[in-house]
């Protein structure tokens, strides 16, 4: 009985989720020009921009590591803890409608739009280092399975975090004020830019609260493998992630219970 | 089988709260055809978003013996930016219905033809309330849920409901919420007044329409 309930509420959400993916593809990218493909080709521009600028930048400061890997390894993982959250900031309200059929959730809304920022923001990885390994600006990462594993870190990070500041954002306006310079300032700390080898101990210290510059540690140090020395502490990043999906579960919760349909 | 225990309903204000459902209790039977009468502001649509699930209850229970449709209503269940057929697909989806059988029975229920692939924030509320009924019956569920909605229809529409709701489906069930007695009168079997967050249950709609007289 338990299990047959269990399974047909498995089925169920399933469905919602596939719904919802399908009406966010036509929401946000429509049917026009290239439509579905702007979830991943707008993340692309991004990362190919990012890394213009840095290689052009890079020939003035002289070379510590080969640019293009630097930096489509830096900016892809910014695509991964910044624009999940700023996917679901506000994200109930234009969603509210659909919230009037009782099987369409919070959290299957969350999880519909988080799945397609991931996706996105990995065909982009992928697609753009494998384009430049082609074409010989980029070797092939030294050890594949480290690589994966910084990118999975790095998107449970996101999605814990977007799941928390987007359901305190439901509670209070300032979230959505503050969001913006937070992201905005986090840039430059994240570990996108730099590697925590390059700064004075102090530096390394403080850089090393951040969760995300961990991630970034353990995608370079797969990439680059022992060109690099990498500082990371994969039992704090995971102790983080694991606290802040707890939280934002929590959050999500409360938000969902108080939720009123127009 | 519907049926709402000591529901109790609270909204916060700006000081304090405001109690708009204190203890409600009804119970629908299949095919029962049940009225709610009310003042504006009285907690009618309320009452309907708690019964389909789209909120949730602060006290009491809810319980759904039945496949309930959700609230047709003026607002919410479409997404405006959509086409009527995107928002169709959207909810064979998201109600396990095949979308190939589902298309014919709403373009011949609703008429809205061409329409059917403009956006829905373009209908007109009467053409709205054509597209929800029309899915509703698509999906096939046990009860309606109708928040003031059936007023907006014109006389074709009125028709349309009485063969189709009225005489094909006798079996299904149905909650019509309104501040005008004469929908409630026409198509329910019984009736109750919502007032001052307390529901008045009348085995009939003649003695609720009394009630309602001397409240109003």
């Amino acid at each position: 009985m338990h299990a047959t309930s269990l399974s047909r509420s498995l089925v169920l959400q399933g469905r919602v989720i596939g719904a919802l993916l399908m009406r966010e593809v036509i929401t946000r990218y429509g049917r026009h020009n290239i439509g579905f493909f702007w979830l991943f080709v707008e993340p692309m521009l991004f990362t190919l921009g990012v890394t213009a600028l840095w290689s052009l930048v890079q020939h003035s400061s002289g070379a510590r590591l080969p640019i293009v890997a630097f930096a489509v390894t830096g900016y892809s993982s910014v695509l991964l803890w910044r624009n999940m959250p700023n996917r679901l900031v506000g994200a109930v309200g234009p969603n509210l409608a659909l919230m009037y059929h009782r099987n369409v959730k919070v959290m299957d809304m969350y999880i519909a739009r988080l799945a397609l920022e991931a996706v996105g923001a990995t065909i982009s990885f992928i697609g753009l280092s494998s384009a430049f390994v082609v074409m010989g600006w980029m070797q092939p990462p030294q050890d594949l399975a480290t690589v994966l594993l910084g990118w999975f870190m790095l998107t449970w990070f996101g999605a814990a975090l977007a799941i928390f500041v987007g359901a305190i954002s439901e509670r209070t306006d300032l979230v959505e004020k503050i969001w913006a310079p937070i992201t905005y300032l986090m840039f430059p700390l994240s570990g996108a830019a730099y590697m925590v080898d390059w700064l004075p101990p102090a530096g390394q210290k403080a850089a090393l609260y951040l969760p995300m510059v961990h991630g970034v540690e353990i995608l370079r140090e797969g990439y680059f493998g022992s060109a690099v020395r990498a500082h990371y502490d994969l039992g704090y990043m995971a102790t983080v992630c694991l606290a802040l999906t707890v939280l934002g579960l929590a959050q999500e919760r409360y938000i969902s219970r108080r939720l009123a349909p127009e | 089988m519907i049926e709402l225990v000591n529901v109790v309903k609270r909204y916060p204000m700006r000081r304090g709260h405001t109690t708009v459902l204190d203890h409600v209790n009804l119970r629908v039977e299949r095919g029962e055809k049940v009225g709610i009468l009310g003042r504006n502001g009285s907690g009618k649509s309320t009452l309907i978003r708690l019964i389909s699930g789209a909120e949730s209850v602060d006290k009491g229970s809810v319980r759904r013996g039945m496949r309930i449709s959700w609230p047709l209503a003026f607002g919410g269940a479409f997404q405006g930016t959509l086409t009527g057929l995107d928002n169709l697909r959207f909810i064979c989806r998201i109600y396990g219905i095949d979308i190939a059988s589902a298309i014919p029975k709403v373009e011949a229920f609703s008429e809205l033809g061409a329409y059917l692939h403009e956006p829905v924030k373009t209908y007109s509320s009467g053409m709205r309330a054509r597209l929800g009924f029309a899915l509703s019956l698509a999906v096939d569920f046990d009860c309606l849920l109708i928040d003031e909605v059936i007023a907006v229809g014109d006389s074709r529409f009125h028709e349309k409901c009485n063969t189709e709701i009225f005489q094909k489906r006798k079996d299904l069930a149905m909650i019509i919420v309104s501040h005008q007695p004469d929908t409630i009168i026409e198509h329910c079997d019984r009736a109750a007044v919502l007032q001052a967050g307390k529901l008045h249950d009348f085995p009939d709609v003649e003695q609720a329409y009394d009630f309602y007289k001397g409240v109003v």
